[in-house]
């Protein structure tokens, strides 16, 4: 046994393992520190798994030596190994980012509990994506849920507490619903691990037990996924919790349901029900769209910069769904892509609203005046990650609407609604990115405006700069993300997990 | 027979108790009900012939999980003051819950069916090979230690990072460095010591409890038992005591410092052995690596985890009611 | 007799259906936790339902005793999972309660909407 071969339980291990630690011992500046050398530790697991897995290899790995179905079992493919470098690459960044910012919104008493809770967010995350038994990715969701409401409970407005509370019932719910739908496969297979779930599920008799199945578990993955008219527990939670928090959420969390609900649909229920995509167009195409608009017209209205950035989120998760429910390679690949570009983006845009929020004390569009020039490198990042909203070419928004287009084409006159659908969520996206460029640029700071010390400080400044140019160059060269996601489209797609 | 009637019984007493909670105003009444649920509910498990999972609902169900909605009750509101509900939407979703559930288990294998599919391809593969692989007698224990054991590994933490939340919200507090007297301290903080009865007959069941949790620990793989059930036995234990003898003196026995650190210590021990496993050249939890024997390395695997996870969890409800308690002292 | 074998199920549906009504309909933060906590039992009932067989026991082998009809331990290892999950929750769930009221000075949540809508 390899150092090698022992690295895909590696890259949650650390993370598990590190938790305590940073728990434990309360040093000065300890707990961000190994907190960071932890993430970034696993980053580096994961990038190397990524490298394996893009050949077209699926590792598996036993835990605790026992073979499936007995066992459970790691099932890391180019899919998994892409959301895994999503994640941890999200963490890092978010982290290193917010060295200052959270030095100012969480107390030194309160920094090794929750820098413990990042660690184990982190792994929670990690766990649910490269773990081959539908159990245990219920057993990584709590960790990664309960983890996440004690990040977001750190927020300094007592909104924050309400938003948790609202939070928790939510997901309880939905996690919930998802173990129900387990429970009603196990009963009719007799077995937990995925890709045994999926060759046996086709051999069962009574199809009502699996419909009903299906149905609990997307519903509940759809809660966690925010999915719209499911998504209320969303927009409070990110504007609320601390900002570099809101980087790392928003980047990485509600990504995670939406793949577990992949890998469950085209896996486990693709063979078993007949009209199965037509079933999941049906179900998935009006939500989509529905939250491509809501979301969107809700962000027009929004004076708070946070809740208006999370309201796009729902919009831009209503693009995923839509690439989900066509059951193309074109589709899936434009979904997974975007899984990962819109990660990039909404990571980098909340890093500008943060810096925003140290100088500025206000996410408050209206008191954002003239930001464009009190703060020039801010708000330029700012812009870029909002031409990605909009899907301008040179941006990452531009590759995944390419895809998602090239697949509704294919689909008759239904794609050709799509088509204009997209279309129009892009203007819509437009206007609201229009909103803040018009105040900060071109509005003038109100009199009694608080006097604002210049640009924000360099140690965020280049995170955020790092994360919008590797946007800028994943839009350019999209060898690796675009190879990584449409070999898991296919591996969804033509072969069962 | 008998069994099938004391059965649908239990049951129906479920539902009776669920919707009595549901009607009821007084918070009180809410929490007390809820304990009389879990019970019923650790009975019915038990005739299902689950006795594990019968243990650690009538502890943790019954037990923790009361001491905790008191506590936060003392700490909130007695009444429910919800509006009269004219609410349409809650009662249409819950009933096409309902009616698509009981739709669908028309299908489902009758209670107890041998010929059920859950019974014929992962369980009895564990039943027949735990005596050859593991040598533990009791089945569940060994799936739940060594064959799942990564399963177990999250919820530890999962529980870890209840304790963590509960301390970053509820805070920890430097303890009073002036001394009172003794009669004044008592009037000061919330105990029983003037109820001469709950005083006397508490402080001699606490041995007696904590006894019996370790012997629940130890005896985990031999019969029911294991280290959920253990740590939360202690924790119960530990709870009775500070209840009787009020909140100061209870951490007094069991500081803040020592029940912290034993809940990272549980997690930390657990996670240990699963790189011990990697560092001697077996996957990430394979215990068989640990030592000259398969068997023995089995042996010892589990209870070196199960030692670890009952220390979190004890620690864990000890924490969190500690903090709880403290919150109430003005 | 058929559908006394399906009793369990039924009596699942019904705790869910009575904790959802709960949750949703309650405006009392405590009260909608307890909710909350039906709603998960009902799922270990529905989960342990599933273990039972005809003529078994708790599945601890016994040495000396042949041809014992065992249950099945794995939905056991799995609520006993699940439990442990819930009460973690509750407890966090209680301890935010504890801090609205501290904030908020009330726990029902159409007064806190109210107060929130006034900023």
């Amino acid at each position: 046994m390899t150092l090698y071969d022992q690295l895909p339980a590696l890259v949650v291990v650390v993370l598990l393992f590190t938790a305590p630690i940073t728990y434990m011992l309360r040093l000065h500046g300890f707990p961000w520190f190994s907190a960071t050398a932890a993430v970034v530790t696993s980053f580096l697991v994961a990038c190397s798994l990524a490298a394996t897995t893009i050949t077209g290899e699926t590792i598996i790995y036993e835990m605790g030596g026992w073979p499936a179905p007995y066992g459970i079992v790691l099932h890391i493919d180019a899919l998994s190994a892409l959301m895994a470098m999503l994640i941890t690459g999200a963490s890092s960044a978010a982290l290193i980012f917010g060295f200052k910012s959270l030095a100012d919104e969480v107390g030194e008493e309160t920094a090794p509990a929750f820098f413990a809770a990042w660690l184990l967010c982190t792994a929670g995350l990690v766990g649910m994506v490269i773990t081959g038994d539908a159990f245990n990715i219920f057993v990584f969701m709590e960790i990664s849920s309960l983890s996440t409401y004690v990040l977001i409970s750190a927020g300094p407005d007592r909104r924050a507490l309400i938003s948790t509370y609202r939070y928790i019932v939510m997901g309880t719910v939905g996690a919930t619903f998802y173990l129900i739908g387990v429970g009603f496969l196990y009963m009719v297979t007799g077995t937990l691990n995925t890709a045994d779930l999926a060759a046996r599920v086709g051999q069962v008799e009574d199809i009502r037990l699996v419909l009903v199945a299906a149905g609990f578990v997307s519903v509940g993955l759809a809660i966690k996924a925010a999915i719209f008219p499911l998504h209320s527990w969303m927009p409070n939670a990110y504007t609320f919790a601390p900002n570099a928090v809101t980087v790392f959420i928003a980047a990485a969390s509600t990504k995670v349901s939406l793949y577990v609900l992949m890998r469950v649909d085209y896996a486990i229920f693709q063979n078993s029900i007949t009209n199965h995509d037509v079933q999941l167009t049906f179900f998935l195409v009006p939500l989509g769209v529905l939250a491509l608009f809501a979301g969107s017209m809700l962000a027009i209205y929004e004076k708070n910069l946070k809740r208006l950035l999370a309201y796009s989120s729902v919009a831009q998760i209503g693009y995923i769904a839509l690439g989900i429910s066509m059951t193309s390679v074109a589709g899936l690949t434009g979904a997974i892509v975007h899984m990962f570009n819109h990660g990039l983006i909404k990571g980098g845009m909340f890093m500008a609203v943060a810096c925003l929020a140290l100088r500025y004390r206000t996410v408050n569009v209206a008191n954002l005046a003239g930001a464009g020039k009190t703060m020039p490198w801010t708000m330029a990042a700012f812009v870029v990650g909002g031409l990605g909203l909009v899907g301008v070419p040179l941006t990452p928004g531009f590759i995944s609407k390419w895809y998602l287009v090239l697949a509704a084409l294919d689909e008759g006159w239904l794609g050709a609604m799509l088509v204009a659908v997209i279309l129009i969520s892009s203007l819509l996206a437009v206007i609201y990115v229009w909103k803040v460029i018009e105040v900060a640029y071109f509005a003038e700071p109100r009199a009694n405006a608080v006097p604002v010390n210049g640009e924000a400080p360099l140690a965020m400044l280049i995170p955020t700069w790092i994360v919008v140019l590797t946007g800028i160059w994943i839009a350019l060269d999209t060898s690796v993300t675009v190879g990584l996601a449409s070999l898991a489209a296919k591996n969804l797609l033509g072969v069962a997990l | 027979m008998m069994t099938i009637v004391f059965s649908l019984f239990l049951l129906t007493m479920l539902v009776i108790v669920a919707v009595a909670i549901l009607r009821t105003d007084n918070l009180f009444t809410a929490v007390m009900l809820s304990g009389i649920f879990s019970l019923i509910m650790a009975a019915n498990f038990f005739i299902l012939d689950a006795a594990d999972v019968a243990l650690t609902e009538a502890v943790i169900g019954a037990g923790i999980s009361t001491v905790l909605f008191l506590s936060a009750l003392a700490l909130t509101a007695e009444h429910d003051r919800s509006p009269p509900v004219g609410t349409w939407v809650p009662l249409l979703t819950s009933s096409a819950l309902g009616g698509v559930i009981i739709f669908a288990t028309f299908q489902a294998p009758r209670l107890g069916d041998p010929n059920a599919i859950v019974h014929q391809h992962v369980a009895p593969w564990y039943l027949e090979k735990t005596p050859e692989l593991i040598d533990v007698p009791n089945v569940v224990t060994a799936v739940l230690a060594s064959f799942r054991g990564y399963d177990t590994l999250g919820e530890v933490f999962v529980v870890f990072i209840a304790c963590i939340g509960v301390m970053s919200l509820l805070g920890r507090v430097r303890p009073r460095r002036e001394s009172i007297e003794e009669d004044e301290f008592d009037k000061r903080t919330d105990n029983l010591r003037h109820h001469l009865i709950p005083r006397v007959v508490g402080k001699m069941l606490v041995p007696f409890i904590v006894l019996f949790g370790l012997y629940v620990q130890f005896h985990g793989d031999f019969g029911p038992g294991g280290g959920f059930q253990a740590g939360a036995l202690i924790a119960a234990g530990v709870i009775l005591y500070s209840l009787v003898e009020g909140g100061p003196r209870g951490r007094e026995l069991v500081p803040e410092w020592f029940s912290s650190m034993l809940v990272a210590l549980g997690a930390f021990t657990y996670a240990s052995v699963g790189v011990a496993s990697m560092a001697m050249g077996g996957r990430f939890l394979d215990y068989s690596v640990l030592s000259h024997d398969p068997i023995h390395g089995q042996h010892m695997g589990i209870l070196i985890i199960e030692a670890g996870v009952g220390m979190t969890v004890a620690g864990v409800m000890i924490t969190i009611f500690h903090a709880f308690s403290r919150r109430g002292i003005r | 007799m058929e559908l006394l074998g399906l009793y369990n199920y039924f009596v699942f549906a019904v705790l869910l259906m009575i904790g959802l009504y709960c949750i949703l309909a309650r405006t009392n933060i405590i009260k909608s936790l307890i909710g909350l906590t039906i709603f998960q039992s009902a799922v270990f009932l529905l989960y342990i339902s599933m273990d039972k067989i005809d003529g078994g026991t708790a599945p601890i082998i016994q040495e000396g005793v042949e041809n014992q009809v065992f249950a099945n331990p794995l939905p056991q290892v799995l609520i006993l999972t699940a439990i442990v999950v819930g009460i973690s929750t509750t407890a966090l769930a209680l301890a935010v309660t504890v801090r609205i009221k501290e904030a908020y000075g009330t726990i029902e949540e159409d007064k806190i909407q109210e107060m929130d809508r006034e900023l």
